[in-house]
């Protein structure tokens, strides 16, 4: 696993908007069980939770434009197109089960664990294919 | 790409690990190209080529003449 000195800058910046999320996420289901919020200010609260998640994607972006390894670069872009490919192809599966009543509806922000999910499987694809993985995972 | 990145290496007793060095990648960076399962950009293999003061058609062996 290369630590990069860029891989280090992301790791900070996952570790903190990671703990951000944490913390928005807690304060948003507390305002909500508590009645606290309501009109316009239940919609930032509601909001707040997703804006460290699209932070971290942001990173990630940032992650790749400043890694000078190029074929750490190659590993990452490998590893988010599986992790793309399995999202979306699960997204599209399921939207169709939806549609004709075969499954349940699930909550649009699982979306997010499905593509860290595909980040794994891009993960172990680029280990079993060049034995090497990036660290975005 | 096949490649004589390995028998240069060896040649100056250095380690994978050294060459990375010199050449600011990873260790993994030079075990990929080195094992031509990754093969580096036009500028990549130009500092490479540069660090053994070679040209690149002497590191690399060009995939159309290539066995």
């Amino acid at each position: 696993m290369p630590w990069t000195p860029a891989a280090k800058r992301y790791n900070v910046r996952l570790i903190l908007l990671s703990l951000l999320y944490g913390a928005f996420l807690i304060l948003a289901v507390y305002g909500f069980r508590h009645h606290l919020v309501a009109g316009a200010t239940a919609w930032i609260v509601a909001i707040l939770p997703a804006l460290p998640l699209i932070g971290i994607f942001a990173a990630m972006g940032r992650y790749l434009v400043e890694e000078q390894d190029e074929y750490i670069r190659m590993l990452l872009v490998r590893q988010m197109l599986w992790a793309m490919g399995f999202t979306m192809s699960c997204a599209t599966v399921w939207g169709f089960l939806d549609n004709f009543g075969l499954v349940g509806h699930v909550d649009g922000y699982w979306i997010v664990a499905l593509w860290y999910f595909g980040q794994g499987i891009g993960a172990c694809v680029n280990r079993a294919t060049l034995g090497a993985r990036a660290v975005c995972s | 790409m096949e490649n004589r990145l390995r028998v240069l290496r060896a040649e100056r007793n250095w380690s994978q690990g050294d060459l990375a060095e010199r050449l600011e990648v990873s260790r993994q960076s030079v075990n990929a190209i080195e094992t031509g399962k990754y093969d580096p950009s036009l500028p990549l293999a130009f500092r490479i080529a540069e660090l053994f003061g070679l040209a690149i058609e002497d590191v690399f062996v060009s995939p159309s003449r290539a066995h």
